[in-house]
C-alpha cells in the first residue's frame, strides 16, 4: 500500500500536556502502522472550537480556520487537511463551505488574512481521521493489521455529535452511524450496534459552563453502556472522551452511581490491537484506567 | 391608541425579521422555517430553553425583538447539530442560535451572569493571547470568573479532577507560565482585529 | 357458431405439476368425471408449442370448449388468450401445489384437490358458451363535454386533438368558468416560484380555432337518453331553441360552487367590504391593472393584508364544510405573492393551522412565498373586528397566546363545493335511513337537491350518483375517472376539490376515458374492470316476475324498464359485474360464460367425501378482483391453505346468488367463506356497490341455516383487500378450525 501523506491539524487539545494529548500519541502510533504520514500544519492556530463563536462572532471565527487552511495550502500544498478532533474538523470544514458559498465572506476573510500576509484559496479538502480510515484504509486492511485481537471485550461505540453531524461520514446515517462499531469489530472486540446513546450530546463545551445540565446527559451515556454490558466506551472525539471520562466522580457523587467506565479512543484500541505497547497506545493517559486493554498490551 | 395597542399592532410586522436577516449569522434563513418543531424536539438541553428554536423563529416573525434578544435560551445550544441534521427545511439552526446569541451580546442585552456567555468570552480572550488555547489558564479563569472567593471554592471542588488529569499528563501546571503559542502572533492578532472591524462595520442600525 | 360442441381438456405437467400430481389420474378425471371428449398432457402448456397444440385442435378437430388445467387464470393470460372458444382454467399450481406441503402424507389430499378442481372446471365448461358481442352497437365518435371551464375546455381540446368531434356545452355566455376571471394561477412548471399566467384566454382561442369543437353557449342539457355509443342528447339554449345531438360518450365538467361566506359572520364578511374571499380577491387583483391592489371600502392602497386559512372549511361547525378543499393554501400563497408583486412593502400574513401544499411544486411554491417574505403564522383566527383598520384576533399556536393584528384587508380562504346534479339515490337514502336523525338529514338533502345537469332518462335517476358532500362517486383507488354511469366521466372539481392543473390532468384522463368508452361501445366490449369482456347479461322473460330488483341494484344504472315493466338491458352501460344476476330471486339472469348454473355446477361436481372419511369440504367464493389475486400471491409466497378448501372465483360478491349457498349446504359442504372487497364509504369494491349488496343479501342467510338446523358459524363473509396476502389464506384456515370444532355437516350423502 502506498504511503498516505496528510496535512495534519492537531488542534489545541491534542497538544502536549493538554486534555487529549493521549489522542495524539495513539493516533500517531496508529498512523505508523497504517503507513500514514502526518505533516503538521506549521504555526497552526486554534479553530475557535464550538464555543468560540460567543466571543468571536462570525468573520473572526471563520478567519481562524481560513488561516489554518491558507497555511496548509502554502506549506503542505496538494495534501488533504486531516484533523483528529471533531471540533477542529467541523470548524475548518464549515469555514471552507461558508467561504465557498458566500462571496463577500470570502473577500472579507482574505482581507483579514492579508494582514498576516496570507492568502486563502479554499482548495484543500478537509477531512476527519475517521474518514481516512473508513474510506481510504478500509476495515479489511485494519483487520489484516491486527496482531492481538481484542477478544472478549465488549465496547460501546460512542460517536457523539460533531464527528457525526452536520457532515458525518459519507454513507452513514445521522441517527445510527455504524462505522465505529465496524472498527470495534475489525480489531476483534464485540460491538453494540444498538447502543442507544451512540449520538447523544455530552454537553460539549457547556460541560464547563453548565456542569449539572451536561452531567445529567453524560450520566445517560455511561448508564446505557453499562446496561448493554460494555466493558468500555470508545469514541472519536476529544471533548466526548474528556467529558464522559473525567466527570464520573462528580456524577457518582451527585447521583449515587458507581460508574468506573474507561473511555478510550479508537486509535488506542487500534494501537493495542496492532501489537503496540501500552505507552505507545497512550494507555497511561487514562484517568480511568482501561485495565483489560493494558493486559492485552502487556501480553 | 393605547401603548398596548400600538405594541400589538407592531406585532406581526416583519421589521425585526429584517433586522435579523441583516445582522445575525445565517439570519436570512429564519423566514424559511415551516414551524414543524422538529428542532425543538431534537435539542438535547431543550427542556432548559425558555424558548426552543422553533419558538424563537416564530417570535422573530411576530416581531418580539426584546424578548428574543434578552432570553438566554440560545446560550443553551451545545452545538450538537442535531437540529440541523433533522430540519426538513435545512435551516442552519445551530448557527442562527449562535448568531442570535452574539447579536444579543453585541447589543448588551445578554445577562452578565449567563455562564456560557461568560465562558465563551473567556475562551476567546484566552485564545487571542497566544493563538492557541491554554487549557490550564482557561480552567482557572473559569473558576475565578465570579471573584476570588468563589474561585477558590470552585477550584477546591474540582481539585480531584485536576489531580487526576495531571496524573494522566493531560494537564500541565507548567503551562501556567509558558504554554503553547503561534509563532506569528502579531500577524495572527492583526488578522483577527481586521476581521472584527469588518464585521462591526457590517452591522446595520435598526433602532 | 357451429352447433356441435366439442370439449377438450389439457393438463400441464410443467412448473412442478408433473412431479407433485399424478397427471394420468388427472386426465382420467377430466375424461371420465368431467366428460371431456379428449384430454392431452403437455410439459409446458404455455410454451408456443403447447399453445399451438390447443390451437391446432381448435382448427382441425373443431374443439369449441377448452379446459386448461395448469396455473391460475390470472397467469399466462396472454398465452391462453383463445378468443374463439369457451375457456375455463383449473388452477392446479397456485390453487393446489403451491399451497400444500410437498410431503408423502399430504400427497393424497393434494391429488384430491387437483382432481376436484378439474371436475369443477369441466362442469363449469359444460354450461358455458362462447361470448360474443350482441352487435347492437355502432361506433359513434362524438364526445359531449358539459361545462366550459378549465376542465371542460381541456377535455374538449384533448378529445379534439385525438380526432374526436366534440360538442362543448356551457350554460354561461362565455367560456372560461371560474378561473377565467383570475389574475394569475398557481405555477405548474419548475421552478414553481411565482404565480403563472392564466391559461384560459389561450385555451379559448384554441377552441374557437378548432374545427373539431362545436361550442354551445348559454346552453344546458335538457335530456340525455340512450347509452354509450348511442346517447341522444337534447341541448336547450336560453332563447328556447333546441338541438338533438347523437353522442358516443360524455364528460361532465360542471365545476364548483363558491362556499357562501355569509355563513361566517365572525369574520365580518358582509359587514365590511374589506373582508373578501379568495375568489373575490382575484377581481381586485385584476382591477388593480398592474398597480397596487386597493381595498374596496375607500380605494386605499393595501399596506397590510391577512389571509385566514380554512375559513368555514375543515370544520365541524354547523353550515361549514367538513372537508378541506385541497388547494386553498396554495391559492393563498399565490395571492400573497400578488401583494408582494403589486403592493411593494405590504405586510402579508397567512394565518394557518395546517398548511397543505400538494402537488409536484407545492412545497417549492411555499418556500418561494417564504423567500418573498410572506409571513406564515401558525394561528387560528377567531374574529375580525371591522373598523378603519381591521383587527384580526387569533390564537398563536406556537407561542400559545391569544393575540391580534391590524390590517387593511382580510382574505378568507373558503372552500369549494361541487356543482353536481341531484343524487339519484337521495330518495333511497331517505327510505333506508337507520334513525330519525339520518332520515331528517336525507330528507333535507332531497329537498335542497340542485337542478339536474344531465337529465338522464335512466330508471335510476337523472344524474351521476354522489359519494360524499355532493362530489360524484368514482372508484377512488383504482379508476378515479369512472363514474357509476358507464360512458359518462366526471372530471375536475365536481369529482373532488382541485386546482387548475389538477383539473387539466383530470380532464385529459376523462377525455381519454370517454374516447375509450365510445370505442368499446362500438365493439360491444366492457369498460373497466372487465375491460374487453364481450359477455353481457340477458334474462329469460318467461321466468321474470318483474320484481325490479335487478334495476334497483345495478350499481351502474344499466337497466331500464320497458312499457310492460320488464327489465331492459343497455349492455353498453353494463360493466358485467353480475350484481343483477345475484339479485334476481328467480335466477333468470345469466351471461354466456357466467351464470347461476356455471357456479352451481362447480359446487355440485366437487366430490364430497362420506362423513366417516373425516374430510370436510369448505367452499370459498372469492372476488376475482382482490381476494382471488390475494390468494394467488399467498400461493406465490408459499403460504399454506387448508386441503379441504375449494375456491371458486366470482366476478363480484354482488353476483353471488343465495341459491349457491343453500345448494352448497344441502350438498354437504361443511363451511362457506365468501371474500369480497371493502364496502363502506371508503369502499374498494370494483363495482362500487356489489360487495355491499352481497352483504345485505347474505344477512338473510341465517334463515336458511336455521331451516337446515345448521350452526351460523358455517357461513361467513369477509372483506378482503388485494394486500391481504397472509390474511386471506388465514380466513380459510380459520373456517377449517371452526368446522373441526363444531363437527362435520350432517348433509353428506
Ligand atoms: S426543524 Fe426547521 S422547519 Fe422545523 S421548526 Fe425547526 S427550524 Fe423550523
Ligand atoms: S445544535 Fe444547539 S440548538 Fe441545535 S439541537 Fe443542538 S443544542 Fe439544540
Ligand atoms: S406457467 Fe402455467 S401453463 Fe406454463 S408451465 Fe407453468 S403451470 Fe404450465
Ligand atoms: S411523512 Fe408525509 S404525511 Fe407524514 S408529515 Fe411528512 S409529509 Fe406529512
Ligand atoms: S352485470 Fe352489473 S352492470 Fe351489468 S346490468 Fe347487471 S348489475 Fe348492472
Ligand atoms: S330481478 Fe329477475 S325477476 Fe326481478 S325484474 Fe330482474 S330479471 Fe325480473
Amino acid at each position: 500500500m502506498a504511503k498516505i501523506e496528510l496535512s495534519f491539524y492537531p488542534g489545541c487539545s491534542s497538544q502536549k500536556g493538554a486534555t487529549s494529548s493521549n489522542y495524539l500519541v495513539s493516533a500517531q502510533t496508529m498512523c505508523e502502522e497504517l503507513d500514514i504520514q502526518l505533516n503538521e500544519i506549521p504555526d497552526w492556530n486554534c479553530c475557535g472550537a464550538s464555543i468560540g463563536y460567543g466571543g468571536g462572532g462570525e468573520l473572526p471565527r471563520l478567519a481562524l480556520s481560513a488561516r489554518n487552511i491558507a497555511l496548509s495550502e502554502e506549506h503542505n500544498s496538494g495534501q488533504e487537511i486531516v484533523a483528529t478532533c471533531a471540533a477542529c474538523w467541523l470548524s475548518t470544514r464549515e469555514a471552507k463551505e461558508r467561504l465557498h458559498e458566500d462571496e463577500q465572506m470570502f473577500k472579507d476573510a482574505n482581507a483579514a488574512l492579508s494582514e498576516a500576509g496570507l492568502k486563502y484559496k479554499g482548495e484543500a479538502n478537509v477531512r476527519h481521521m475517521v474518514e481516512v480510515l473508513v474510506e481510504d484504509i478500509g476495515f479489511d486492511t485494519i483487520k489484516s493489521k491486527v496482531k492481538k485481537p481484542l477478544e472478549g471485550l465488549k465496547i460501546a461505540g460512542y460517536v457523539g455529535c460533531q464527528t457525526n453531524r452536520p457532515f458525518g461520514i459519507a454513507g452513514e446515517s445521522f441517527e445510527n452511524p455504524q462505522y465505529l462499531d465496524k472498527i470495534v469489530e475489525s480489531v476483534g472486540a464485540e460491538s453494540i450496534p444498538g447502543y442507544e446513546k451512540k449520538v447523544q450530546c455530552c454537553g460539549g463545551a457547556l460541560a464547563f459552563s453548565e456542569p449539572e445540565k451536561s452531567q445529567e446527559m453524560i450520566k445517560g451515556i455511561i448508564e446505557a453502556a453499562y446496561d448493554n454490558g460494555a466493558d468500555m466506551i470508545v469514541t472519536p472525539c476529544p471533548l466526548c472522551q474528556a467529558n464522559v471520562e473525567i466527570y464520573q466522580d462528580n456524577i457518582n457523587e451527585a447521583y449515587g452511581t458507581k460508574f468506573n467506565m474507561p473511555v478510550v479512543y479508537y486509535s488506542t484500541l487500534m494501537s493495542v490491537a496492532f501489537g503496540r505497547s501500552a505507552k505507545e497506545a497512550a494507555l497511561d493517559g487514562q484517568v480511568i484506567p482501561a485495565k483489560q486493554l493494558q493486559e492485552i498490551a502487556d501480553k | 391608541m393605547s401603548d398596548l395597542n400600538t405594541a400589538m399592532i407592531e406585532k406581526y410586522r416583519s421589521s425585526f425579521l429584517k433586522e435579523v436577516e441583516a445582522n445575525v449569522e445565517e439570519g436570512e434563513w429564519v423566514k424559511m422555517c415551516m414551524q414543524c418543531g422538529v428542532c425543538s424536539g431534537s435539542c438535547p438541553l431543550g427542556k432548559h430553553w425558555d424558548h426552543p428554536p422553533q419558538e424563537i423563529f416564530m417570535m422573530i416573525r411576530a416581531n418580539k425583538r426584546d424578548e428574543v434578544l434578552s432570553t438566554d435560551s440560545m446560550w443553551m445550544c451545545t452545538s450538537c447539530y442535531n437540529c440541523i441534521s433533522r430540519c426538513p427545511r435545512g435551516l442552519p439552526i445551530t448557527h442562527i442560535m449562535h448568531g442570535l446569541a452574539v447579536y444579543s451580546k453585541r447589543l448588551g442585552l445578554t445577562q452578565k451572569q449567563q455562564p456560557t456567555a461568560q465562558f465563551s468570552q473567556i475562551f476567546w480572550d484566552n485564545l487571542m493571547k497566544k493563538g492557541r488555547v491554554n487549557e490550564l489558564k482557561l480552567g482557572l479563569s473559569i473558576y475565578f470568573k465570579d471573584g476570588f472567593g468563589q474561585g477558590v471554592k470552585n477550584a477546591m471542588a474540582n481539585q480531584k479532577l485536576g489531580q487526576n488529569m495531571m496524573k494522566a499528563k493531560r494537564m500541565n501546571a507548567m503551562e501556567f507560565f509558558s504554554g503553547h503559542s503561534v509563532k506569528d502572533l502579531s500577524g495572527f492578532q492583526k488578522m483577527v482585529k481586521k476581521a472584527q472591524e469588518i464585521e462591526a462595520g457590517n452591522i446595520k442600525d435598526f433602532k | 357458431m357451429a352447433d356441435e360442441k366439442k370439449f377438450a381438456g389439457y393438463v400441464c405437467t410443467g412448473c412442478g405439476l408433473g412431479e407433485r400430481l399424478d397427471a394420468g389420474q388427472l386426465e382420467t378425471t377430466a375424461t371420465r368425471d368431467g366428460k371431456m371428449q379428449s384430454c392431452k398432457q403437455h410439459e409446458m402448456l404455455c410454451s408456443a408449442e403447447g399453445v399451438q397444440m390447443i390451437k391446432d385442435d381448435i382448427a382441425n378437430d373443431g374443439v369449441t370448449h377448452v379446459m386448461i388445467a395448469a396455473c391460475s387464470r390470472r397467469a399466462k393470460v396472454e398465452a391462453f388468450n383463445l378468443t374463439d372458444v369457451a375457456l375455463t382454467r383449473a388452477n392446479l399450481r397456485e390453487g393446489v401445489i403451491w399451497v400444500r406441503p410437498d410431503t408423502d402424507e399430504n400427497r393424497e389430499t393434494t391429488q384430491e384437490m387437483a382432481d376436484d378442481y378439474i371436475r369443477m372446471a369441466c362442469a363449469e365448461l359444460k354450461s358455458m358458451s362462447k361470448p360474443a358481442a350482441s352487435a347492437e352497437q355502432s361506433l359513434n365518435k362524438n364526445i359531449l363535454v358539459v361545462g366550459g371551464g378549465i376542465t371542460g375546455m381541456t377535455a374538449a381540446i384533448e378529445a379534439a386533438a385525438a380526432g374526436y368531434p366534440v360538442h362543448l356545452v356551457e350554460k354561461n355566455g362565455a367560456l372560461g368558468g371560474a378561473l377565467g376571471g383570475y389574475y394569475k394561477v398557481i405555477p405548474t412548471r419548475s421552478p414553481y416560484d411565482a404565480p403563472a399566467e392564466n391559461p384560459v384566454p389561450g385555451m379559448v382561442e384554441a377552441i374557437e380555432a378548432s374545427d373539431n369543437i362545436t361550442v354551445h353557449l348559454n346552453s344546458t342539457i335538457a335530456k340525455t337518453d340512450g347509452a354509450p355509443g348511442r346517447f341522444s342528447v337534447e341541448v336547450a339554449t336560453e332563447s328556447g331553441s333546441g338541438e338533438t345531438l347523437s353522442i358516443g360518450a360524455i364528460v361532465q365538467a360542471s365545476g364548483w360552487k363558491l362556499f357562501d361566506a355569509g355563513k361566517l359572520p365572525e369574520f365580518a364578511y358582509g359587514k365590511t367590504p374589506d373582508v373578501v374571499t379568495n375568489h373575490e380577491l382575484e377581481a381586485l387583483a385584476v382591477a388593480a391593472n398592474g398597480g397596487p391592489i386597493k381595498r374596496p371600502s375607500d380605494g386605499k392602497e393595501v399596506k397590510s393584508v391577512c389571509f385566514i386559512q380554512n375559513a368555514g372549511q375543515c370544520s365541524d361547525k354547523e353550515g361549514h364544510l367538513s372537508y378541506f378543499s385541497g388547494v386553498t393554501d396554495l391559492v393563498s400563497i399565490k395571492q400573497a405573492m400578488y401583494f408582494k408583486e403589486l403592493n411593494g412593502e405590504c405586510d402579508t400574513t397567512i394565518l394557518f393551522d395546517n398548511l397543505r401544499t400538494p402537488g409536484a411544486g407545492g412545497e417549492d411554491f411555499y418556500r418561494a412565498g417564504q423567500q418573498a417574505m410572506v409571513t406564515f403564522s401558525k394561528g387560528i383566527a377567531s374574529e375580525v373586528v371591522p373598523g378603519d383598520s381591521l383587527t384580526v384576533k387569533f390564537e398563536d399556536k406556537i407561542l400559545n397566546e391569544e393575540t391580534e393584528m391590524a390590517c387593511d384587508l382580510v382574505v378568507l380562504a373558503t372552500g369549494m363545493e361541487p356543482n353536481s346534479g341531484p343524487d339519484p339515490y337521495a330518495q333511497l337514502m331517505v327510505d333506508e335511513a337507520e334513525d330519525e336523525e339520518e332520515k331528517a338529514k336525507a330528507k333535507a338533502a332531497l329537498e335542497n337537491a340542485p337542478p339536474s345537469i344531465l337529465n338522464l332518462q335512466y330508471r335510476q335517476g337523472t344524474d351521476l350518483p354522489h359519494l360524499k358532500n355532493g362530489f360524484t362517486d368514482s372508484h377512488f383507488i383504482c379508476f378515479p375517472y369512472e363514474t357509476r354511469r358507464t360512458g359518462i366521466y366526471s372530471a375536475g372539481p365536481v369529482r373532488r376539490p382541485m386546482d387548475a392543473q389538477q383539473a387539466r390532468d383530470d380532464a385529459t384522463g376523462a377525455a381519454l376515458k370517454a374516447i375509450q368508452a365510445a370505442e368499446n361501445a362500438g365493439l360491444g366490449r366492457a369498460a373497466h374492470p372487465r375491460s374487453g369482456d364481450l359477455s353481457f347479461p340477458s334474462f329469460r322473460k318467461e321466468g321474470c316476475t318483474q320484481c325490479k330488483r335487478c334495476t334497483v341494484e345495478c350499481p351502474f344504472g344499466a337497466i331500464n324498464e320497458d312499457e310492460e315493466g320488464y327489465p331492459m338491458y343497455n349492455e353498453s352501460r353494463c360493466r358485467r359485474c353480475g350484481t343483477c344476476m345475484g339479485a334476481c330471486p328467480v335466477r333468470v339472469i345469466s351471461f354466456e360464460n357466467y351464470s347461476v348454473e356455471t357456479v352451481n355446477q362447480q359446487i355440485k361436481n366437487c366430490e364430497i367425501p362420506e362423513e366417516w372419511d373425516e374430510k370436510p369440504r369448505i367452499l370459498v367464493l372469492a372476488c376475482e378482483n382482490d381476494a382471488y389475486p390475494a390468494l394467488d400471491q399467498a400461493a406465490q409466497a408459499g403460504v399454506e391453505i387448508n386441503p379441504w378448501a375449494r375456491v371458486i372465483p366470482v366476478r363480484c360478491l354482488g353476483s353471488v346468488s343465495l341459491s349457491w349457498v343453500t345448494d352448497a349446504l344441502n350438498n354437504g359442504y361443511d363451511g362457506i367463506v365468501m371474500m369480497g372487497c371493502r364496502r363502506d364509504d371508503d369502499y374498494q369494491c370494483h363495482f362500487v356497490r356489489g360487495s355491499a349488496m352481497a352483504a345485505e343479501r347474505m344477512s338473510k342467510v341465517g334463515d336458511t341455516l336455521d331451516t337446515l338446523n345448521l350452526e351460523p358459524e358455517r357461513v361467513i363473509l369477509h372483506e378482503v383487500a388485494i394486500t391481504d396476502v397472509e390474511r386471506a389464506p388465514q380466513l380459510i384456515n380459520d373456517m377449517a378450525e371452526t368446522v373441526e370444532k363444531i363437527g362435520l355437516s350432517p348433509f353428506k350423502f
